[in-house]
């Protein structure tokens, strides 16, 4: 048995540390905004009350981490490199949608992604960038009409 | 018959060629779709959701349907074939299914689920069709404190529901109900944490959240676990079930839909749930209980038919009450509210060609769907050989565009990013998403009564137990809170949603 305030489950303690986080900031933000009493809310009271519920629930999820009967869990290591390359391959898409038009846009997204998975190969991502984006022309852009800047915006 | 005459109004509605046609385009892209592995009917839909902007409200909502019973079909493919879920309500599909298809009957299991899923549907529509109106009416009756109660017991059983610690769902819903006031304050006109960013002034929108966790973060965690998909790789051959199996799934499947069809009209209830009652009681009555396990016809046509009787009844609050039940249909208070369909009570009065439109084109993709899959199967089964290297970037990419079309604008596609990365934290904290995109889509409304029932009451909340409604909701919140801390409820719990 660990004496006093050890935390027993790192997964549960991070999570309610997340609410709580969370709950700070919204009631710190929504102190901005008028209070109003309960029979005339005005539009700080809904969030304010929500905020300080999240507290209270974080800080029960916190504590309960804490408890000597808690389960043993540690933190879940992250895949940060995996994160990255899906996360900033979105990122590269909005950014280069309009400069680079929705061909160049989608050929970064599908090279820039495909680098997540460990099966990564040139010519594999290459072929399937090319199959993906003519798909894309014939379904999105041709198929339903929807607006998208098919070319770099210096053609335009 | 007034059902019989509302019936026939949906039928001159859902029976036009052209609907026919983006019903039938809504299945084939729901099943394509949702047979990939990893890919649930949430992400299914947020993905295709953009197909149907261009289309008028009754069509799109035609094929969102269609879509939607698509992709849970797929992923029951994807269950048996592969022994991996789709969605969460296929999990117990791939118990016996995926056995009956290491035993070579894949074609059984596959044509079972079908036509298990048929029927479920056939029986839920009729009671869709004939709950609508009562309840609607019911719903009429309903002031703000009575629908704060019923949303509040809504977001409590959900929670319940969800896997992992309840308090830790609840914690979700809350979060995802302050992300929801997020934008102009409809009362006072106050940009309430918007921090001057005009595209957050109409509050966080649903679509790119959902695709950030349920589609991005999801391709994250599927790139870790690099293990190989177990394809059963016989050809599928036979689909007839025999005299025999016939016997079995008949009464699994009355059962099943008996089940589903009730289980699916609570909030918080759908098809996940009814499905894991079915198996639990399929396994129950049988007399040979050590088949389950072992590829049991049972296990296949009871949580089969229940789950798709429980996504079809599932529409009952939504579309009577205005509250969706679970997370597929928070999206679809999405899709309809892109179309400016406010769901509630008022759809059927006001729009009753649109509402039996879609009761009965409901029927119609039940139907599309047993006439496409048993013939397609093996098409299907061939989407599962694609390596996961050349899907994913084709997911992002649909998800992307799908973004990027809801406002012709890439601030969404940038929303995306940032939940990409808060839903792969949700994902290593063990935290249910589910809970938090229902606390997002619930809490404008949620606001709104809770003010308006304190106005009328003059500031008093004890108004909310004194009347005999919302007091009778709330208790049922109070009970369901009380029964998942009692210790024996709770662990049957976690083995029940444990996957």
């Amino acid at each position: 048995m660990m004496i006093g305030f050890a935390i027993r489950n790192q997964r549960a303690f991070a999570s309610g540390a997340l609410f709580l986080g969370f709950a700070i900031f919204f009631y710190v933000v929504a102190l901005g905004y008028p209070g109003g009493t309960a029979a005339r809310m005005g539009p700080g009271y809904f969030p304010r009350l929500l905020a300080i519920v999240l507290a209270a629930i974080g800080l029960a999820v916190m504590l309960g981490s804490m408890k000597s009967t808690a389960d043993l869990q540690s933190l879940h290591k992250w895949d940060w490199k995996g994160l990255g390359w899906v996360t900033g391959s979105v990122v590269l898409f909005a950014l280069l949608l309009f400069p680079a038009g929705l061909i160049g846009a989608l050929f970064v997204l599908i090279m820039v992604s495909s680098k997540a998975s460990p099966e990564f190969t040139w010519k594999g991502a290459l072929a399937n960038a090319a199959v993906l984006i003519a798909l894309c022309l014939v379904v999105f852009v041709y198929g339903l009409g929807l607006r998208l800047p098919v070319w770099p915006s210096i053609f335009n | 018959m007034d059902l019989f005459h509302n019936l026939a109004i949906g039928f001159s509605t859902a029976a036009q060629p052209a609907n026919l046609l983006y019903a039938f385009f809504g299945c084939l892209l729901g099943t394509l779709i949702g047979v990939l592995p990893g890919l649930g009917p949430l992400a299914t839909i947020a993905m295709l959701l953009p197909i149907t902007y261009a289309l008028p409200p009754d069509s799109a909502l035609i094929m969102l349907a269609g879509i939607y019973y698509g992709a849970q079909y797929g992923g029951s493919t994807t269950a048996i074939v592969v022994n991996l879920p789709g969605e969460s309500s296929s999990v117990v599909t791939t118990i016996d299914g995926y056995q009956m298809a290491k035993q070579g009957r894949a074609g059984v299991a596959l044509a079972t689920a079908a036509i298990g899923s048929f029927f479920a549907g056939c029986v839920a529509t009729l009671a869709l069709a004939a709950l609508a109106v009562p309840l609607t009416a019911t719903a009429l009756l309903f002031g703000p404190k009575e629908f704060f109660a019923l949303m509040i017991l809504g977001l409590i059983l959900a929670s319940v529901l969800s896997s992992g610690p309840f308090i830790e769902g609840i914690g979700m819903v809350v979060l995802g109900m302050l992300l929801s006031l997020v934008g102009t304050d409809l009362s006072s006109g106050t940009q309430r944490f918007a921090f001057g960013i005009p595209q957050l002034f109409d509050g966080l929108d649903f679509v790119p959240l959902a695709m950030g966790i349920f589609g991005f973060a999801e391709i994250v965690k599927n790139l870790e676990q690099d293990d190989k998909l177990s394809l059963v790789t016989q050809k599928i051959a036979n689909l007839f079930p025999t005299r025999d199996d016939f016997r079995r799934m008949i009464p699994a499947m009355l059962r099943g839909t008996a089940l589903g069809t009730l289980l699916g009209v609570l909030p918080g209830g759908g098809a996940v749930l009814s499905s894991f009652a079915s198996y639990t009681l399929e396994k129950k009555l049988s007399k040979h209980p050590e088949q389950f396990g072992k590829g049991a016809i049972e296990g296949v046509a009871g949580p089969e038919s229940a789950n798709n009787a429980g996504a079809q009844t599932s529409f009952i609050p939504l579309l009577t009450l205005g509250v969706p039940s679970n997370v597929v249909m928070a999206l679809m208070v999405g899709a309809m509210n892109i179309h400016n369909i406010q769901p509630g009570p008022e759809v059927m009065t006001k729009n009753p060609t649109l509402f039996w439109g879609l009761i009965v084109s409901m029927w119609i993709g039940n139907l599309m769907l047993l006439i496409l899959n048993l013939p397609l199967v093996g098409l299907w089964v061939k989407l599962l050989t694609i390596p996961y290297r050349y899907l994913f970037p084709a997911i992002m990419v649909f998800c992307s565009i799908g973004v990027y079309s809801i406002n012709s604008g890439t601030f969404e596609v940038y929303e995306a990013a940032v939940f990409c990365v808060f839903g792969y934290a949700l994902i290593k904290l063990q935290l249910p998403a589910a809970p938090l995109l229902l606390g997002l889509v619930l809490g404008p409304a949620i606001e709104e009564n809770f003010r308006r029932a304190m106005v009328l009451s003059r500031g008093d909340v004890s108004v909310l137990v004194t009347s005999p409604l919302s007091a009778s909701l709330l208790a049922a919140a109070a009970i369901a809170i009380v029964l998942i801390m009692l210790p024996a409820i709770r662990t049957r719990r976690e083995e029940a949603l444990q996957e």
